[in-house]
């Protein structure tokens, strides 16, 4: 399974918790559902399904949290009988990120990727360049910008 | 519905000397269910790791075909890591120093297995 990063600096946290959680995929994004990195993914069109999934559904328990006057859930957990779904978010210096975990109930559990995510996030925030938020992509630019990140996540 | 007796099954284990800790852990999720640990273990890490090995370990036995898992003992150079599988999928874990009385502790663990369920 390949492991891409449209932002470099992301790649070896990913490629470390990858091998250690025994994850089956993963995507970093940001909160907007911009995907910074994937693991296992062999279609563009999945990734823009999950990344667009999995950030409704951290906005959406970033909401309830908001209602609750709680703050922000750290984490989501959904598991089913042969796969587990983990949701958790990382701040960085390049802002609020999204991690999506998919993992194989057989090869890893719970508590591995909890553990592990744990090290990617301290990975991500020491690896993530201080200068600011990515720049804004407009309107006009978002189909091109989109076309080049899918292909740097599929290495075309 | 009677809540299982988790405090007092921790207790059989960690009152024996040598014992720095124990723990109950969802076997199928890593997750920590109970524990009674000592400062600087990292509870959730063994908790993960040692359901991890587990579910390894319990492949290979049945690859081997000599049956269910019943005690396990990992001894390192500064202490050990004790596990016994209680019938519900629960692991009751302990973490002993190097001269702990492994047989005291193997019975204790498999009494609180017990106790668990």
């Amino acid at each position: 399974m390949t492991t891409r990063a449209v932002e470099a600096w992301t790649l070896e946290p990913l490629v470390t918790f990858v091998k250690e959680a025994s994850a089956r995929l993963v995507l970093v994004m940001t909160s907007a559902g911009q995907v910074m990195a994937q693991h296992g993914f062999s279609r563009a069109v999945d990734v823009m399904s999950a990344a667009a999934l999995g950030a409704a559904i951290m906005a959406s328990t970033d909401e309830i949290a908001r209602q609750l006057a709680q703050p922000p859930f750290a984490a989501l957990n959904h598991q089913g009988d042969r796969h587990g779904i983990f949701l958790g978010a990382v701040t960085t210096g390049r802002g609020k990120l999204v991690v999506l975990v998919v993992y194989d109930l057989d090869v890893s559990s719970l508590g591995l990727v909890q553990l592990f995510f744990e090290q990617l996030t301290a990975d991500l925030q020491a690896a993530s360049p201080k200068e600011g938020v990515s720049k804004q992509v407009l309107a006009a630019d978002f189909e091109r910008e989109l076309s080049d990140s899918l292909n740097t996540l599929f290495g075309r | 519905m009677t809540a299982p007796p988790y405090g007092p099954a921790l207790d059989l284990v960690t009152r024996v000397r040598g014992v720095r800790g124990a723990m109950l852990v969802s076997g199928d999720d890593g997750i920590v269910v109970a524990e009674q640990l000592m400062e600087g273990i990292k509870g959730s890490a063994v908790a993960a790791l040692a359901s991890s090995l587990a579910a390894r370990l319990r492949r290979a036995m049945e690859a081997a075909g000599v049956g269910a898992s019943l005690f396990w003992h990992l001894q390192c150079d500064q202490g050990g890591l004790l596990v016994v599988p209680a019938p519900s999928g629960v692991l009751i874990v302990a973490v002993a120093e190097p001269d702990v009385n492994v047989g005291l502790v193997r019975l204790e663990l498999l009494r609180a297995a017990e106790a668990v369920g």
